[in-house]
C-alpha cells in the first residue's frame, strides 16, 4: 500500500498518470509488452484490468478487450503472473481491476494473499458498493492491499463521507454518469465530487471514466491528484489487434507519453499540504 | 425449517439468507435506496393500492381463473389438476402484473421514461404495453439473437411505440440484454425508471417483483379454498429468473403441507453443456447485482444458458429461490426441452390450451409425477403464459428434417 502513496508523490505538485489496460489483451505476452510500454512512458500507477464475461461498468471498448483476452484463454491466476512479472521491473504501484464474481469464486482470502505476493498494491471492484464491501475489505486489509473505492456524481455527501472514511490507497472519482468509454466532454460535476471527497479524507483523489484526450487529461490534472485513462488506450490496442506488433506497442507508448507530459497539473492543494 | 413472517425477508440488507444483496456500480446505489424508500411508502398507501388493483382488474383482466383440467386429470390418472390461467391476462402472460405495478411506481416517483430488458419478448411487450397505456416513453433492450428468434414480439413492441435496442455483446440473449439495460440505467439513472422483469437484480427488485406477482398465489389460494375447501398438495411452476414461481409460491411459504415444485430448464439435459439449470449445475455467484446460483466456469466467468424457451434461457435465478432451495422449502427439478415439448402438445390437444413453452416445463413435471399420486390429491400448475408466441418456432422445428430436439 505504501507504494501507492509514493507513486502519487513521485511528481511533486503534479498529478499522477494512471493508465489502464486489460490483462491478456490480445494475448498474455502482448499485454505484458504493453504494460512495460506504459511504465517506460511515464505511468505513475498501473491499472491492470482482469477480463470478465459480464463487465457491467464497462463500455464497448473494454468489453471487447475482455472478450479478446478470454478468447485467448486468459484466466484469473495469470493476472497475478503478469503482476509479478511487472513487479520485478518497477516500484510503481500496481492496481488490479476486477468484477466481484471472479474475486468471490477465487476466494476473497486467497485472492488478496495472492495479489499481495504478486506485488499488487490495490484492488478496484466496480460492482462492489460500500454496503457490500466490509467482508472484502477485511481480507484486503489483512493482506495489506488497498481496496480502492469509487464515488460518482450521484453519490451525495453522506455516502461520500462513509466511502471516503473507509477508503484505502486513493479514492476513484467517476467523472460522469455511465460506463467506461471515451467522451467528447468532461462533466464539470466531477470537480464537485473531488471537492467533497477532500472534505473527508487526505488520501489522493483520482478521476477516471471518459478521460480520452491529452487535453482532457491536462484539464483533470488541474484539480485531481491522479488521472485515469482506460478506453482511449485500449482502443489503440484494438485498432491493431489484427496483427499485434511493435507498432501497437509504440502507438500505446507514444500516447501514454503525451498524457504523461500533459498531467503537469496545477496542484495548489498538494503544495499547500507540503508547505 | 421454517419460513417466518411474510415481512421478514429480504432483510434490511436485501438478503434472503446469504443470497441477494446489491452488487452494482456506485452510480446506482442512491437510486436503489430511493426506490426502496418510495416503494415502502407507496405499498402502505391505500390510494396506491386501490390504483394498482383497479388497473389489474380493468386492464390486465384479473383475477385470472383457476381451471380444472378434467381431461388432463383423467389422462394422467392421478391427482386432480388445476391450472392457474395467467395465460389469459392481457398480453398473454403473468408479466403484466409486474409491469403495471412498476409503471405506477415510475409515475408516482416522477419518472416519464422506462427501460426494460427482455428475453423472449414477453416482458418487453408487457413493458411497452404499460408505457403506451400510461403515456411513458419506453426503451427495451433485447439480445440480437433473441430479436431474430422472436421477431414478432419485436414488431409488437414497436407497434406499441417502444424503441427496441439490440444487445450485441456476449451471447446476445437475455443475460446480455440485462447487462445493456443496467449500463443504460447507469447513464440515465436520474430521469429513467428501470422495470426489471423477474425476481432478479439488486435489492429491492427481487422483493418488488415478487410482491407484484404474489397476486398469482393469493388468488390461487382463495380459489382453491372455494373450489376444494382445502389447500393443494403440490404446486408447480417453471423457473428461469423465477417471477411466476415466486409470485405463486410466496403466499404458500408458511403452509408447510403444500409442496412447492419449481421446474428448471434442463435444455438438452443437465449432463450436457446446453441447459439453463442454475440450481442443478450452478453454484453461488454474482450476476446482475445479486448473489445467487449461477452457471459459471471455475474462475467465475458466466457460461451461456440454453433452453428451448427463450424465457428460461438465463444463467441465474432469483436470490429468493436460491434460499428456498437451500432451506428445502421448494423442490427444484430439471425438465428437458423434449419433455417440455411433449407437454406442450399434450395440453394443447387435451385441454384446448396452448401453453407457453416456459409453462410447458411445469406441465411436463406433473406428467412425470401424477402417475405416482392418488385421485384424492390436488395439484395446481401455474400456467404462466400462452403459447401463441411459440407456434412459429415450433413449426420451424417440426419442418426440419431431423428435429432439433
Amino acid at each position: 500500500m505504501e507504494r501507492i502513496e509514493q507513486s502519487f508523490q513521485s511528481r511533486v505538485g503534479q498529478s499522477a498518470l494512471i493508465p489502464f489496460l486489460t490483462a491478456g489483451d490480445p494475448t498474455f505476452e502482448d499485454s505484458l509488452q504493453l504494460f512495460r510500454a506504459l511504465l517506460r512512458a511515464g505511468a505513475d500507477v498501473i491499472e491492470i484490468g482482469i477480463p470478465y464475461s459480464d463487465p457491467l461498468a464497462d463500455g464497448p471498448v473494454i468489453q471487447a478487450a475482455a472478450l479478446r483476452s478470454l478468447s485467448h484463454g486468459f484466466t484469473l491466476p495469470r493476472a497475478f503472473e503478469l503482476t509479478a512479472a511487472l513487479r520485478k521491473e518497477t516500484n510503481k504501484a500496481l492496481i488490479l481491476f476486477t468484477y466481484v464474481n471472479p474475486l468471490l469464486q477465487y476466494g476473497y482470502d486467497k485472492f488478496f494473499r495472492d495479489a499481495a505476493s504478486a506485488g499488487a498494491d490495490g484492488v478496484i471492484v466496480p460492482d462492489l458498493p460500500y454496503e457490500e464491501s466490509s467482508p472484502v475489505r477485511a481480507y484486503a486489509d489483512a493482506a495489506n492491499v488497498a481496496l480502492i473505492p469509487l464515488v460518482t456524481p450521484t453519490s451525495g455527501a453522506e455516502r461520500i463521507e462513509a466511502i471516503a472514511k473507509q477508503a484505502r490507497g486513493f479514492v476513484y472519482c467517476v467523472s460522469s454518469l455511465g460506463v467506461t468509454g471515451e467522451r467528447a466532454q468532461m462533466s464539470a460535476r466531477v470537480q464537485d465530487s473531488v471537492r467533497t471527497v477532500r472534505q473527508f479524507t487526505s488520501l489522493p483523489v483520482a478521476v477516471g471514466f471518459g478521460v480520452s484526450s491529452v487535453e482532457q487529461a491536462r484539464y483533470v490534472s488541474t484539480f485531481a491528484d491522479g488521472v485515469i485513462v482506460g478506453s482511449a488506450l485500449v482502443r489503440r490496442v484494438e485498432e491493431s489487434t489484427e496483427s499485434p506488433s511493435a507498432s501497437t506497442v509504440s502507438r500505446v507508448e507514444d500516447f501514454c507519453k503525451e498524457l504523461s507530459q500533459a498531467v503537469v497539473g496545477d496542484k495548489i492543494h498538494l503544495q499547500e499540504k507540503e508547505g | 425449517m421454517s419460513v417466518q413472517s411474510d415481512r421478514i425477508f429480504p432483510d434490511q440488507h436485501g438478503r434472503f439468507g446469504a443470497y441477494g444483496g446489491r452488487y452494482v456500480p456506485e452510480t446506482l446505489m442512491s437510486a436503489l435506496h430511493q426506490l426502496e424508500r418510495d416503494y415502502d411508502r407507496l405499498m402502505s398507501d391505500a390510494n396506491f393500492q386501490r390504483e394498482l388493483n383497479y388497473h389489474l382488474k380493468t386492464f390486465a383482466g384479473r383475477p385470472s381463473g383457476l381451471y380444472y383440467a378434467d381431461r388432463l386429470t383423467r389422462e394422467l390418472g392421478g391427482p386432480r389438476i388445476y391450472l392457474k390461467r395467467e395465460d389469459l391476462n392481457h398480453t398473454g402472460a403473468h408479466k403484466i402484473n409486474n409491469t403495471i405495478g412498476q409503471a405506477l411506481l415510475a409515475i408516482h416517483t416522477g419518472k416519464k421514461r422506462i427501460i426494460a430488458e427482455t428475453g423472449a419478448g414477453q416482458h418487453g411487450v408487457a413493458s411497452a404495453t404499460v408505457a403506451a397505456k400510461f403515456g411513458l416513453s419506453c426503451t427495451v433492450f433485447m439480445g440480437e439473437e433473441d430479436m431474430r428468434r422472436q421477431a414478432l414480439n419485436v414488431f409488437r413492441m414497436r407497434m406499441l411505440g417502444a424503441e427496441v435496442v439490440p444487445a450485441v455483446s456476449g451471447t446476445r440473449t437475455l443475460k446480455d440484454a440485462t447487462n445493456e439495460a443496467i449500463r443504460h440505467w447507469v447513464e440515465h439513472v436520474e430521469d429513467t425508471y428501470y422495470i426489471i422483469g423477474s425476481v432478479v437484480g439488486p435489492h429491492p427488485y427481487p422483493r418488488i417483483v415478487r410482491d407484484f406477482q404474489r397476486v398469482i398465489g393469493d388468488e390461487t389460494k382463495d380459489a382453491i379454498l372455494e373450489l376444494e375447501g382445502r389447500l393443494p398438495d403440490r404446486i408447480y411452476a417453471c423457473v428461469g429468473g423465477g417471477s411466476n414461481a415466486m409470485g405463486m409460491f410466496y403466499p404458500f411459504l408458511e403452509d408447510e403441507e403444500v409442496a412447492l415444485v419449481a421446474c428448471e430448464a434442463a435444455g438438452r439435459g443437465v449432463d450436457t453443456t446446453e441447459h439453463a439449470a442454475s440450481i442443478h449445475r450452478g453454484r453461488p455467484g454474482i450476476l446482475h447485482g445479486s448473489l445467487t446460483y449461477l452457471l459459471q466456469d471455475e474462475f467465475g466467468q458466466v457460461t451461456p444458458a440454453h433452453s428451448i424457451s427463450a424465457g428460461l434461457d438465463y444463467p441465474g435465478i432469483g436470490p429468493e429461490h436460491a434460499w428456498l432451495h437451500d432451506m428445502g422449502r421448494a423442490r427444484y427439478v430439471p425438465v428437458t426441452d423434449r419433455e417440455a415439448l411433449d407437454a406442450f402438445y399434450l395440453l394443447s390437444k387435451l385441454e384446448g390450451i396452448i401453453p407457453a413453452l416456459e409453462s410447458a416445463h411445469a406441465v411436463a413435471q406433473v406428467v412425470k409425477e401424477a402417475p405416482h399420486m392418488t385421485p384424492d390429491e390436488i395439484v395446481v400448475i401455474c400456467l404462466s403464459g400462452r403459447g401463441d408466441k411459440d407456434v412459429e418456432q415450433i413449426a420451424t422445428m417440426e419442418e426440419a428434417p431431423h428435429g432439433e430436439n
